[in-house]
């Protein structure tokens, strides 16, 4: 898995990326030497021209701050002007970025980072190690409103090892650390006086801010001393908030655009006729998700839970929602394309029968569940709770779908109501998955769920370094929130977008997140 | 005349009323709205450690009528405040916008009143007759369209299938003059089409309503043209009801324009407001509300003054 | 019922029309359940089926049958809409005859508190309310007709401030007549056209309100049909030529129309014209 970072030697884990390439493969990404991507131009891409690209996302309220990165609008920007420690490729590999290399000891509880040297940030000030600490510390401690914050709590203490290097302890062995520590929250940005200006749009990326209008406009131009040769083709680049879906689609067929994410699944079919227009799919780890409040009545009883489990035709939400642009979900949130997906653990299949035995021994005969939802949860969240009514129907299972509004739906309906529509974007790891949402006591655990064997094997699973060991814990994992978790997990969604024939795309493009996992700015280039 | 000074100065402080009555409104309603800035900006990711550090940075921990009377004190001496999501001083980011809104709303004005009127006045002129009856048709089918739907249809017709116009209108302070003009025609014309009939129709009514009143009937009698009479006489009575409608249509030109914005990519006041309500900053959707608030009660005073003048009975009330 | 025959017979093909057209969508409004194919929310084939084949108008994105969920759209959007316009003429025009007759500072208490609720984006303030009250039909209904009440009053009052200082009401005023009186026999007759004018257009704006609304995740409950929600979900396809969004659209706007032609009819009859 780690090919190329020393974890691998270090732990002396032998994982090999072969099952999960065939994988990726059979799903239609095809994945090949990473040399494609990190080392020689494997084809011509063109130096220069304005890049615009409409972004599906983007609000006035928005801001530089990373700590409150939460849109794709965010993402695009983050990418556009910053860089990691670590970047994830198409192979879903986390490789270093600012980071030249990293080492983990052999309990993976201690991991050191040597940086990339001689890099500059926009401003001509050199990247050091005080830099990537002042810029992870932003997210952590008591003070910080980051969403990294929970991520950054198994941090317990930091310190710089010379100039170029930085020494992370950790409160426990995380062999994914990498992973986590590029997150795309932890922009490195330069440090003043041991502390960044979050407010600042100065970094070491591929561009350099020339104005941002939030919820309008991004402007960059190129960073001529980019550290990445063969990286950053662009002279500029606009990234434009065009929310309306009939807006971007027409704004890039009229040509205003050049590239534009988030393509209207409900008419894909007839943007693909269009000439001159080439639309691209990528298999990532987002998901939607149908949570249950396993701490409270009815959703307590699996019985209950089953029985909606097995009330829903997977197959046609994802013919009807995802217009066949996704699969079926297994209700548990391990995407086929992450590592350790249980291939083996049977596929939920929708059986009124079985739904009907599960409804009455829950008791429940006569009783109606509401299922809340907007199009904030996932675009169609409200039609798929819809469609559920219908299917739930045929097992005698009144379900009755209340359409909450978009405003405030996250602070309001999510992980409020008993039963809602939600989405995920995923991780690629399975351990930061189940660590975020499945965990006892996390965060977003937003299902409440509570499972003894699960959180033994997840801590076990954390610190196994044998990959066999931890792909049968995992295996395990995954059955145990399939039969008993209270999530509801009807389908993983493609990432579905466009761009002209202008645009030269990456050979292979990194599935994290939509957009070539957001680097677009970075990879693509004119044709 | 000084009947109509004395108006303006008693409206000038009944409008400083609304104003503040609707800032309270406002106030109250976003305290009374479920979740705050704080877990609007976080979103999915939020946690109540980062939402309670995010408050304390915000300062939200402070009682709300404290924050009211702060808020009420400086824009009393005429500070606008800062955003809460993003920082920025709120007089900077409302003015760009509030200026790109009042020009789509003039620019659409200018079209549709000239031409809701005319359209009206020759209604009323050849009533019954075919050409009253298609316009009627074509204005009421455009307003029974929803706004977005008008707009995918023009961008259909006039920039996809013929490109002619731009689908959509990004313009910045930067923009030269013309092309900002070129860029906004869309959807200027996209509101033409949704006031169109309101004002259309209105002229034609008041204009008919007064046809049978006995001073029209004298007019008829001596023999003046249909016209003249339509025009001279029967227009300037009707133009209480008329000046009322125009003046509805052209507040929301201003104020309810968010739909087509969206649509049109179009930076305008309506968006900022939209977006600053469902992330629970205050300040500026108390600023945008403001704006609004006073430009209604300006363009409403306007419409007053316009029908007393217009009205000799009401200028001078026995 | 003889007069209205005649009344009827004597009115113009428009009127004619428009009439025919409003009976046509009560019946169906009505009738729905008889005379639709399948039921309101009962996905019945595949999503996007072409027309005929057992589905006269294809079918919507999730399978359910277009037509009748056209039908049942009839039911739910025009009756929602015309509740809500006649509870907003009720109040709008009650409350402005009251300010206009009364004036001074029963004119002034309504006018700002109009003034209040007009100088908030009405899109704003729905969504503030109906997210803190909850989405159900009758807030929605109650919310809208508020709202638009308020365009209605300024309507009725400046109208009626017209009417009151015409010499026939001043002579009732002496005569002794209640304000009660002066209001439904001398004002209200005389308001009456502008009025009517004004509803054909509100009750499109009360459609047009609430297909706003569901932009913003707040109008009718699904899967309930109704027009506006259905010209939204399927509106991108108008931007590849696809005409599908255009039939509930054009619903509407056959409604619009026809209600507006009888109450052109009703104008030309009220103001007296002998042409």
């Amino acid at each position: 898995m780690k090919s190329d970072n020393k974890l691998s030697s270090a732990m002396n884990t032998d994982v090999s990326r072969r099952g999960f390439l065939g994988g990726t493969a059979a799903l239609g990404v095809t994945a090949a030497s990473t040399s494609a991507l990190m080392g020689k131009k494997a084809y011509a891409a063109k130096k220069g021209g304005h890049l615009r690209a409409g972004i599906a996302h983007g609000s006035t309220t928005d801001s530089l701050d990373p700590a409150t990165y939460e849109n794709g609008f965010s993402l695009a920007l983050d990418y556009t002007l910053f860089n990691h420690l670590g970047e994830v490729d198409h192979t879903g590999t986390v490789k270093p970025e600012l980071a030249e290399s990293w080492e983990a000891s052999p309990d993976a509880k201690t991991w050191s980072f040597k940086l990339r040297q001689g890099v500059e940030f926009h401003n001509g000030k050199t990247l050091e190690a005080s830099d990537v600490i002042a810029s992870i510390e932003y997210h952590m401690g008591e003070d910080t409103k980051s969403a990294a914050k929970s991520l950054l709590k198994q941090v317990k203490s930091m310190k710089a090892d010379g100039k170029n290097e930085v020494v992370i302890e950790l409160e426990a062995g995380n062999a994914d650390f990498p992973y986590v520590i590029s997150d795309y929250h932890i922009a490195i940005k330069p440090a003043k006086d041991g502390k960044i200006d979050p407010t600042e749009g100065i970094g070491t990326g591929p561009y350099a801010l020339e104005n941002y209008e939030p919820g309008v406009r991004l402007m960059a131009n190129k960073n001529k001393n980019y550290f990445k040769s063969d990286r950053g083709h662009f002279d500029q680049v606009e990234l434009i908030t065009i929310i309306d879906l009939a807006a971007r689609q027409n704004a890039l067929t009229t040509g205003e655009i050049d590239m534009m994410d988030r393509a209207d699944l409900k008419t894909v079919h007839l943007l693909k006729r269009q000439k001159g227009i080439n639309v691209m799919e990528t298999v990532g780890y987002k998901h939607y998700t149908m949570p249950m409040r396993t701490d409270t009545a009815p959703f307590d009883s699996n019985d209950l839970r089953l029985a909606l489990k097995y009330s829903l035709d997977r197959e046609e939400l994802v013919k009807k929602i995802l217009r066949g642009h996704g699969v079926v979900g297994n209700d548990h949130p391990i995407s086929p394309t992450n590592q350790y997906h249980a291939e083996g653990l049977a596929q939920r299949m929708y059986d009124p029968d079985k739904a009907k035995f599960h409804f009455k021994k829950a008791g429940m005969e006569g009783t109606t569940i509401q299922l809340s939802a907007a199009d904030a949860a996932f675009p169609g969240a409200v039609d798929a709770a819809v469609l559920y009514k219908e299917h739930a129907a045929k097992a005698g299972i009144d379900i009755e779908v209340v359409r909450e509004p978009n405003d405030g739906y996250w602070s309001n309906v999510w992980m409020k109501k008993g039963w809602c529509a939600c989405y995920w974007g995923g991780r690629p790891t399975e351990d930061w998955m189940f660590t975020t949402a499945y965990a006892a006591g996390a965060d977003w655990n937003d299902t409440f769920w509570k499972h003894d064997r699960f959180n033994e094997l997840l801590l076990a699973a954390r610190a196994e370094l044998d990959s066999d060991k931890r792909r049968t814990m995992y295996y395990e994992m995954q059955e145990i929130v399939s039969n008993d978790g209270g999530v509801v997990v009807p389908m993983f969604a493609n990432y579905v977008f466009a761009a002209t024939d202008k645009i030269l795309p990456s050979e292979q493009m990194a599935g994290n997140w939509e957009l070539d996992g957001s680097k677009f700015a970075e990879r693509w280039s004119f044709a | 005349m000084s009947q109509i000074l004395k108006m303006v100065a008693q409206r000038f402080a009944l409008g400083f009323l609304t104003l503040f009555i609707v800032s309270l409104i406002i106030f109250l309603g976003i305290e009374l709205l479920p979740g705050d800035i704080a877990e609007e900006i976080l979103g999915q990711s939020a946690t109540p450690e980062t939402v309670a550090a995010f408050r304390k940075e915000l300062g939200l921990d402070v009682p709300a009528h404290i924050r009211y009377f702060d808020w009420l004190w400086g824009m009393l001496q005429g500070d606008m405040g800062r955003s809460l999501a993003n920082k920025r001083e709120i007089s900077e980011l409302i003015g760009l916008r509030f200026g790109n809104t009042l020009f789509l709303a003039v620019t659409a004005a200018a079209i549709s009143v000239p031409l809701a009127l005319t359209l009206g006045v020759l209604a009323a002129l050849y009533r019954h007759s075919f050409y009253d009856r298609a316009v009627n048709v074509v204005t009421l089918s455009s307003i029974s369209f929803p706004e977005f739907f008008v707009a995918y249809i023009l961008i259909f017709l006039v920039s996809v299938t013929f490109p002619i116009f731009p689908s959509i209108a990004n313009i910045s302070d930067a923009t030269p003059f013309w092309d900002k003009v070129y860029k906004v025609l869309l959807p200027a014309l996209t509101l033409t089409l949704v006031v169109v009939a309101h004002m259309m129709r209105m002229t034609r009514a008041a204009i008919i309503n007064l046809l049978a009143s006995p001073y029209i009937e004298m007019a008829n009698l001596k023999g003046l043209s249909r016209a003249r009479v339509i025009v001279k006489h029967a227009l300037p009575n009707a133009l209480a009801p008329i000046i009322n409608v125009v003046v509805i249509n052209l507040a929301y030109l201003i104020v309810g324009v968010v739909v087509v914005e969206v649509v049109f990519v179009y930076p305008g006041l309506g968006q900022l407001m939209v977006d600053s309500v469902s992330k629970r900053d205050l300040p500026v959707v108390q600023a945008s509300a403001m704006i609004f608030a006073g430009t209604y009660v300006l363009l409403n005073l306007l419409a007053d003054i316009l029908s007393i003048l217009t009205n000799p009975r009401l200028l001078h009330p026995r | 019922m003889n007069a209205t025959l005649k009344l009827l017979a004597s009115a113009p093909w428009s009127a004619k029309f428009g009439i025919f057209i409003i009976l046509g969508y009560a019946f169906v409004a009505i009738f729905a359940p008889v005379l639709t194919p399948y039921g309101e929310t009962e996905i019945v084939g595949a999503e996007f089926e072409l027309w005929g084949d057992g589905f006269i108008l294809g079918t919507d994105s999730l399978g359910r049958d277009m037509l009748t969920r056209l039908i049942y759209g009839a039911r739910n959007t025009i009756g929602i809409a015309f509740l809500t316009t006649i509870l907003a003429f009720l109040l709008g025009s009650v409350t402005g005859f009251l300010a206009a007759a009364i004036s001074g500072w029963v004119d002034q208490l309504l006018s700002r508190v109009v003034d209040v609720l007009m100088a908030i984006p009405a899109l704003i303030f729905g969504l503030l309310v109906l997210t803190i009250v909850g989405t159900s039909i009758t807030n929605m209904v109650l919310v809208i007709a508020v709202l638009e009440s308020t365009r209605v009053f300024r309507l009725a009052r400046a109208v009626a401030m017209g009417i009151v200082v015409m010499d026939y009401v001043e002579a009732a005023r002496l005569r002794g007549e209640g304000l009660w009186w002066i209001m439904s026999r001398e004002v209200l007759p005389n308001a009456l056209p502008p009025l009517v004018a004004e509803f054909g257009l509100r009750f499109c704006f009360v459609f047009l309100f609430i297909s706003a609304l569901s932009f913003l995740g707040l109008g009718i409950q699904p899967p309930t049909a109704d027009w506006g929600s259905m010209v939204r979900d399927n509106a991108t396809l108008i931007t590849f030529g696809d005409i599908t969004p255009l039939m509930p659209a054009a619903a509407i706007a056959l409604l619009t129309v026809a209600v507006n032609f009888v109450v052109d009819w009703f104008l030309h009859k009220a103001s007296g014209l002998k042409e």
